[in-house]
C-alpha cells in the first residue's frame, strides 16, 4: 500500500514520517516514532491507556488515524519531564503510590494534565470525572485521585 | 485488510468518493476505527470531509443548527446550548466526547446513541445532499443512507422544557441501561399540552414512546397525573439484552425512570 506523509510536533519536536494510510496514531507513535509512553490496552476506546493530548484536547490515540493529525501539536506523557526533573503530576503519582504496574499511568497523567490546564484547583468530583475514561486494575483509584489533588495543591503553592 | 483514509475539502467530493464499494464515512472514528481495530474488514477506505460548515454551531433566536462533525465536548461547552449540555456529557468519558460527533451518534447502535435520543425528543431534522428529513425517518432507515449527514437542526425548547436522563451502573461514565429525553409543554393550568418522549436502549436504536406521549396530554405532572403514561411506557419497546442489562430488566425499570424524569 502507498505510504503517506505525516508531520506534527511531538512534545515540541518536529516529526515527519511516511506511514501506511489508515495507521492509528498509537501505532505510529509507538512503532514508527518510538514513543512508547501511550499504551495499547484495548484498542477499543475503553481503557484510556493510549490517551494523548492533541492541540490541547485529550484524545484516544488508538481510535485516531495518524493522518488526521497533520500539523497538530501532540503531547504524550514522555514529554512532561524537563531536563530530567519530573513534572509535579509525575512526582505526585510516585509519592502517593498512584502507580503500581504502571500500565495506566501515562494515560492517567495525560487526562490529569488536561484537567489541571483548565481547572487548576479541581474538586474531588472534577478529578473523578476527568479520569472517568481511564481504567486502572491495580490501585483502586483512590491513590490516583489523591495524587492529582496533591499536584494541583503543589502547583498553586508554587504559583503563589 | 488494511484501511486507507481519503480526505476531501468539500462534502460534494466526499459524497462522490463514498459511491465506491468498501468505503465508509469517518466522523470522530470512535465506532468505525474501533470496528477496524477489532477486525471488521467490511471497510477498506474511510472518507472524510474537512468542509468548515460541518464543524459549525449556529444559533439564531431559538433555531439551532449543529454541523455533523461537531463533537459532544463542543456542544457541552457551547453557551447557547447549556440546556442540552447534560445530554452531550452523557456520551462516554472526556476523551470520547472530544472525538464523538453528532453525525456518528445518529448511527450508533444501542446501547449507544444517547445524544440521538435527545435529538429525537427535540423533533430534529437531519440534512444531507438530498435535503432535510425528520430524524425519526432518518434513524429508521439509516442503514440505507449513503449520503453524508451535514447537519442537524431543531428549535430550542423553552427554559426547563427539555429533560434528559441516562441510567448507568458505572458513574459517571457507564454505558446506558437506558436513556430518556422529553420535551414537554404545559398549559397555564399545568396540564401537558404537548409531549415528545424518546427512549434509548429500548430497541436497537432510539425510539419514540408515542403511547406515553398521548397518555400525558391534558394531564398534570403529578404522581396521579402521569400514572396512565407510565402504564403504557413499554408499548412498542423491544429492548436490547447486553452485559449491562437484559431486555426484561430494561422493560421493568423503564416506567420507574420515566416517572422520575416526569416528576423532576
Ligand atoms: C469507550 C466508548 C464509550 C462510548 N460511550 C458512549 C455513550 O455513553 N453514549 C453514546 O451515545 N455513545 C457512546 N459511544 C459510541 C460513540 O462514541 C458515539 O456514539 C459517537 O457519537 C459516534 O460518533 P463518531 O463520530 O465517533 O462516529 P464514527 O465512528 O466516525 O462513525 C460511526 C458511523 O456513523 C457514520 N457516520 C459518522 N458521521 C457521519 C456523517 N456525518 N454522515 C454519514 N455517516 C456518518 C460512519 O460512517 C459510521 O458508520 C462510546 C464509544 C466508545 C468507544
Ligand atoms: S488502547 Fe486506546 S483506549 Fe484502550
Ligand atoms: S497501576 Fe496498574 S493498571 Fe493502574
Amino acid at each position: 500500500m502507498a505510504k503517506v506523509p505525516v508531520q506534527f510536533t511531538l512534545n515540541g519536536a518536529e516529526k515527519a514520517e511516511f506511514i501506511d494510510s489508515g495507521t492509528t496514531l498509537l501505532h505510529a507513535l509507538r512503532d514508527k516514532i518510538g514513543d512508547t509512553s501511550p499504551k495499547g490496552g484495548c484498542h477499543q476506546g475503553t481503557c484510556g491507556g493510549c490517551s494523548v493530548i492533541i492541540d490541547g484536547e485529550l484524545r484516544l490515540s488508538c481510535l485516531t488515524l495518524a493522518e488526521t493529525c497533520n500539523g497538530a501539536a501532540i503531547t504524550t506523557a514522555s514529554g512532561l519531564s524537563e531536563g530530567g526533573v519530573l513534572h509535579p503530576l509525575q512526582r505526585a503519582f510516585l509519592d502517593a503510590f498512584a502507580t503500581q504496574c504502571g500500565f495506566c499511568t501515562p494515560g492517567m497523567i495525560m487526562a490529569a494534565t488536561v484537567l489541571l490546564d483548565h481547572t487548576p484547583n479541581p474538586s474531588r468530583d472534577e478529578v473523578v470525572e476527568a479520569l472517568s475514561g481511564n481504567i486502572c486494575r491495580c490501585t483502586g483509584y483512590e491513590p490516583i485521585i489523591q495524587a492529582v489533588l496533591t499536584a494541583a495543591r503543589s502547583n498553586s503553592q508554587n504559583a503563589a | 485488510m488494511a484501511l486507507a483514509l481519503q480526505t476531501f475539502s468539500t462534502v460534494k467530493e466526499a459524497n462522490a468518493a463514498l459511491t465506491v464499494a468498501g468505503t465508509r464515512y469517518l466522523g470522530g472514528g470512535t465506532l468505525v476505527v474501533r470496528a477496524a481495530n477489532e477486525g471488521d474488514v467490511s471497510v477498506s477506505i474511510l472518507i472524510r470531509s474537512t468542509e468548515p460548515s460541518l464543524s459549525a454551531i449556529t444559533v439564531s433566536g431559538d433555531k439551532v443548527r449543529i454541523g455533523a462533525s461537531v463533537t459532544m465536548a463542543a456542544i457541552a461547552c457551547h453557551p447557547d446550548l447549556s440546556s442540552l449540555a447534560h445530554a452531550a456529557r452523557a456520551v462516554g468519558g472526556p476523551a470520547i466526547r472530544n472525538m464523538a460527533t453528532v453525525g456518528g451518534n445518529l448511527f450508533a447502535p444501542a446501547p449507544y446513541g444517547d445524544f440521538t435520543v435527545a435529538l429525537l425528543a427535540l423533533d430534529t431534522t437531519v440534512s444531507t445532499k438530498d435535503g432535510e428529513v425528520p430524524i425519526e425517518t432518518f434513524v429508521a432507515k439509516r442503514e440505507s443512507n449513503h449520503a453524508i449527514v451535514t447537519a442537524v437542526g431543531f428549535t430550542l425548547p423553552v427554559d426547563g422544557g427539555f429533560r434528559f436522563l441516562k441510567v448507568s451502573r458505572v458513574k459517571p461514565t457507564g454505558v446506558a441501561v437506558l436513556s430518556i429525553a422529553a420535551v414537554l409543554e404545559q398549559a397555564p393550568d399545568g396540564t401537558v399540552s404537548s409531549a415528545r418522549i424518546a427512549l434509548g436502549c429500548m430497541a436497537d436504536r432510539p425510539m419514540r414512546a408515542t403511547a406515553a406521549e398521548k397518555a400525558l396530554l391534558g394531564r398534570k405532572l403529578t404522581s396521579d397525573g402521569i400514572e396512565p403514561a407510565l402504564a403504557v411506557a413499554r408499548d412498542g419497546t423491544s429492548p436490547i439484552t447486553d452485559p449491562i442489562a437484559s431486555a426484561w430488566y430494561r422493560n421493568e425499570v423503564l416506567p420507574v425512570h420515566l416517572g422520575r424524569l416526569l416528576l423532576a
